[in-house]
């Protein structure tokens, strides 16, 4: 079946690549909110004031909303490897299924299992183990994106591994594949990036409510008023830093990229020939979509891409066409005459990805970025020394420029695994050509699965995405409107009945009768 | 033991672990439309589970993690064969999982019922599901000599399959009504007492049926000895429950789990996917394993990581021990306001 001239490669990919970046709305989100929010409890925790047990509970909600789809999405993750990529899961089975088992095994069972004590918890738990739980939880997200990231990064930059008999990698030194430099690099950038989603939603919907309420003449003086002015401060840091982090450790990347995969350095740039000194290109024309190379033309800033690579205005930086032909040289003009290429068996092998798509998500990616570190420089000077903006397009463009960082890391993602093509498992170029372990995107799909089959959970996984998205913005858009209040409309809860500090053993007998209805607040 | 057989024996305690602890959460949300016939009841009975469903289906995900990472040749023959079932199963833990969280985000009485059902339509088919999977992968798949399924969609959906999915559910279900009678106070507690009782000698018959069958196949004298425990131990949980000791019957009705699965495991080991079209293409553990080197490795990871997470597993559980009544005695937290203020 070849509907729309797609094989079960394609299908399979596009299955892949929507619901990976569909998890990803979410994993940064809850990576970095996480983050935020466990620093908001500590401060209430530490210095007792309402406002930072009101952002507590405000963020936590919208952290716990976005947390169910991150936990629904992700375990599709979890089996796809196995369901459309079942020679994939073959020929990596030595590294990378352990990889997901510990993240399984050292993260998420912290992380489910003290994030439902800190829901639970409220006035249940002595207020600093309950402090503490939800640290852990937020430890364990932190955790289990370090060893998805190092499984990932593996697939850009396999180490730690010797051929086997069948060209299958061996698994030699764990170690080293948990210290990858590439995953180091990784690890930080998203983290970073991660942090930056926090940050924005927390200046976009900060600065509205602040507006909104200065409008309608409420006090400054309250603690609401407090609530939204901190969330505004602390979010357009937190963005400012993370930007900076993430400008330095995206550096580092393409550092590496040059040494590592330097076609998708090229093709980021879409840098035809070598050139020494390389420029960086702002804005290309020409038949980018088509992948001709020699067709695009650019304005450059010169010598910039040379120092993105290397560190200086003047080395080389390779252009596609010749790596083209050194990659042809090394992995083959065509892929074998094998049954495991399926339809592609015998084809020639572009070992250029779409340059269209890796040098607009490139583009996107630092753009975005730009965009979001702006309005957090923007919202930090619009609420300086106490001032609320009222400034229409402002406080919209803040509202909307939420939406930045999560475009940022979409792109970023959608630059990093397209932009390894053809290659699933990219050869490491430190090892000698004849031990490296490498694999086609074209050998990894499930053989025995057909293309309807893929079409069917394409189809179903899209349409169940998209109503899960219709409600889950829906959620958060109306509880956001609403501000801080309870679902009944009530002011949200600064203390907690029970809430006393450490002065309750949850080992001893049940102190009152209150442990009930402290539940039936969550449920 | 070496490490192939250790690992074979960790996989199975990881699944093991899951339908101990998940079969309980799917238990209590297949008997919402049954025993929760007031709202109150409802969010009495999800309350029991609230706090940790989550981390009980994390066990599901190790338990498949752990089947990649030890044996890649079992997960790549397994999961493609069940494609579409393993979609739907999916499909069902994603709506089950939204539903959690959703249902007490929004505030009418409609918005709630909906998210109710979901969690029971969900739970259900993630039930069925799981146990139609794993009836497949210790009875019998059609896969030929590369591991690849012959046949169309469905061909992996057979009586071995049915067996696994009514299995799984029936144990669940009883499982879960006697959960709710162990943490409950007041008429659902009752109630589901009386379920239980008057369901597990039924309930128990599938699992002893695919437990029975696995032993005749392939087994030996001790699987032989685990199946009558497993037998036993229905009637220790069903005596335990008729005089009221709800705590032993759960621990005698999670006994005849363990017992049950173990010998599936057992009786199959070191097949891990048997071939329905012929012997020789049976998937054994020797042939879906990875290196020695990693199963080390991971038998580092998992000795020191799977005695931590079982004790703060336990530890929540110990702290939200309490019998959950219907009616709360107090105003909520909403009214703290005035509290602090004072
Ligand atoms: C808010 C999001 C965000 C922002 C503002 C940036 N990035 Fe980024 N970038 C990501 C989010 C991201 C990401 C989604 O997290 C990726 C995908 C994979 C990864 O490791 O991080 C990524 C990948 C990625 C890669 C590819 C690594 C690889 O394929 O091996 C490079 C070279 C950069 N980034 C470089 C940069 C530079 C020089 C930036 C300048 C400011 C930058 N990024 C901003
Ligand atoms: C450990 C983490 C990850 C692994 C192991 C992984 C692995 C894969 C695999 C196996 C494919 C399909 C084969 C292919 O087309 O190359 C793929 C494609 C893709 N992935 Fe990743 N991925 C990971 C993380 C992510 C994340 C977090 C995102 C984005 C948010 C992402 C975005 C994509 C996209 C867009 C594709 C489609 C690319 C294409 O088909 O050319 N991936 N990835
Ligand atoms: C493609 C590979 C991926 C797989 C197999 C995968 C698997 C999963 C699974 C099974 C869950 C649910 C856990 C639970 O029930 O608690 C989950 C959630 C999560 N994943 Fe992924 N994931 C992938 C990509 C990523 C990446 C690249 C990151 C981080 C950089 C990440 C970070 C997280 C986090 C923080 C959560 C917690 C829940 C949430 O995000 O809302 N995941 N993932």
């Amino acid at each position: 079946m070849d509907v729309l001239g797609l094989d079960t490669l394609d299908v399979a990919r596009w299955q892949f690549g929507i619901t990976t970046v569909y998890h990803f709305l979410m994993v940064p989100l809850t990576l970095g909110l996480g983050l935020l929010v466990a620093v908001m409890h500590t401060l209430w925790v530490r210095t007792n004031r309402p406002e930072w047990l009101r952002m507590t509970r405000f963020w936590g909600r919208i952290f716990l909303i976005n947390f169910a789809l991150g936990v629904a999405t992700g375990l599709v993750q979890e089996f796809q490897f196995g369901l459309a990529w079942s020679e994939y899961s073959r020929f990596v089975g030595d590294v990378f299924g352990s990889l997901l088992a510990l993240e399984a095994l050292l993260a998420f069972f912290l992380e489910s299992t003290f994030l439902g004590l800190w829901i639970f918890g409220w006035g249940r738990i002595p207020k600093k183990l309950h402090l503490a739980s939800l640290w852990a939880a937020v430890i364990g997200s932190w955790i289990s994106a370090y060893f998805i990231i190092a499984a990932n990064s593996w697939m850009q930059h396999p180490v730690g591994v010797e051929v086997g008999t069948d060209g299958r990698p061996v698994q030699v030194d764990f170690g080293a594949v948990l210290t990858n430099n590439t995953a180091l690099a990784a690890y930080s950038h998203t983290l970073a990036a991660a942090t930056m989603v926090a940050g924005a939603l927390l200046v976009g919907i900060g600065l509205w409510h602040l507006r909104k309420r200065k409008l309608a003449d409420q006090p400054v003086t309250d603690v609401d008023h407090a609530v939204w002015r901190k969330s505004v401060r602390l979010g357009g840091w937190v963005s400012l830093v993370a930007f900076v982090l993430v400008a330095v450790t995206g550096d580092f990347q393409a550092k590496l990229m040059y040494e590592q995969q330097p076609l998708k350095m090229s093709s980021a740039e879409a840098l035809c020939e070598t050139e020494a000194p390389a420029p960086f290109s702002i804005f290309a024309f020409g038949k980018l979509g088509s992948n001709e190379c020699d067709d695009v033309h650019s304005w450059t800033v010169p010598g910039l891409l040379s120092f993105l690579a290397h560190s200086d205005f003047e080395t080389a930086v390779p252009g596609v066409n010749e790596l083209q032909e050194e990659y042809a040289a090394v992995y083959g003009e065509t892929y074998p005459d094998d049954p495991s290429f399926g339809e592609r068996a015998g084809g020639e092998i572009d070992y250029t990805p779409l340059l269209a798509v890796t040098y607009w998500s490139f583009r996107l990616m630092i753009g975005m970025g730009l965009v979001s570190a702006g309005v957090a420089a923007y919202a930090l000077w619009s609420t300086r020394r106490g001032r609320v903006p009222t400034s229409r397009i402002g406080v919209y463009g803040s509202l909307l420029a939420v939406a930045a960082p999560f475009v940022a890391n979409a792109t970023g993602w959608i630059f990093t695994e397209m932009g390894r093509q053809p290659f699933v498992v990219y050869p490491n170029p430190d090892v000698p050509v004849g031990e490296q372990v490498y694999f086609f995107t074209a050998q990894a799909v499930s053989p025995g699965v057909s293309t309807g089959e893929v079409w069917t959970s394409l189809i179903g996984l899209t349409l169940v995405y998209g109503v899960l998205a219709v409600v889950e913005l829906w959620l958060i858009t109306r509880f956001v409107r609403r501000g801080i209040t309870t679902g009944d409309g009530s002011p949200t809860p600064v203390t907690l009945p029970s809430q006393r500090d450490g002065d309750d053993d949850p080992g001893g007998p049940p102190r009152d009768r209150t442990d009930d209805d402290v539940l039936s607040f969550a449920y | 033991m070496d490490l192939q057989t250790l690992w074979f024996a960790a996989v199975a305690v990881l699944w093991i672990g899951f339908l101990l602890l998940e079969g309980f959460d799917f238990g209590v949300a297949a008997l919402l439309p049954v025993l929760g016939r007031r709202t109150a009841d409802r969010h009495l009975m999800l309350r029991t589970i609230g706090p940790v469903w989550d981390g009980n289906e994390v066990w599901l995900i190790t338990a498949a993690g752990a089947v990649f990472a030890a044996f890649p040749g079992w997960y790549a023959t397994w999961l493609p064969a069940l494609y579409l079932p393993f979609v739907l199963v999916l499909f069902g833990l994603i709506i089950r999982a939204v539903a959690f969280e959703w249902r007490h985000s929004h505030h009418t009485a409609a918005w709630d019922t909906t998210w109710t059902r979901v969690i029971t339509a969900g739970s259900l088919i993630a039930a069925l599901g799981v146990g139609a999977a794993l009836g497949a992968t210790t009875l019998g798949l059609p896969i030929d000599a590369d591991g690849n399924r012959v046949g169309g969609p469905f061909a992996g959906v057979g009586w071995s399959a049915l067996l696994g999915a009514v299995a799984v559910l029936a144990f669940s279900v009883v499982h879960g009504a006697v959960f709710l009678a162990l943490k409950t106070d007041g008429p659902i507690r009752a109630a589901a007492h009386a379920f239980a009782l008057r369901w597990a000698p039924v309930a128990a018959l599938p699992l002893l049926a695919w437990a029975g069958i696995t032993h005749l196949r392939y087994g030996t004298p001790f699987t032989a000895v685990l199946w009558l425990v497993a037998a036993l131990s229905v009637v220790v949980a069903w005596a335990r429950l008729r005089v009221g000791r709800e705590g032993q019957a759960f621990a005698a009705w999670g006994a005849m789990l363990v017992a049950a699965a173990a010998t599936i495991f057992g009786a199959a080991y070191p097949v891990v996917v048997p071939s329905t079209i012929d012997a020789a293409f049976d998937v054994t553990v020797a042939d879906a394993s990875v290196s020695d080197y990693t199963l080390t490795v991971m038998t580092w990871a998992a000795g020191i990581g799977l005695p931590v997470v079982l004790g703060y597993q336990a530890w929540t559980y110990w702290v939200f021990r309490k019998r959950l009544t219907a009616e709360p005695q107090h105003p909520g937290p909403e009214h703290a306001e005035e509290q602090v203020a004072a």
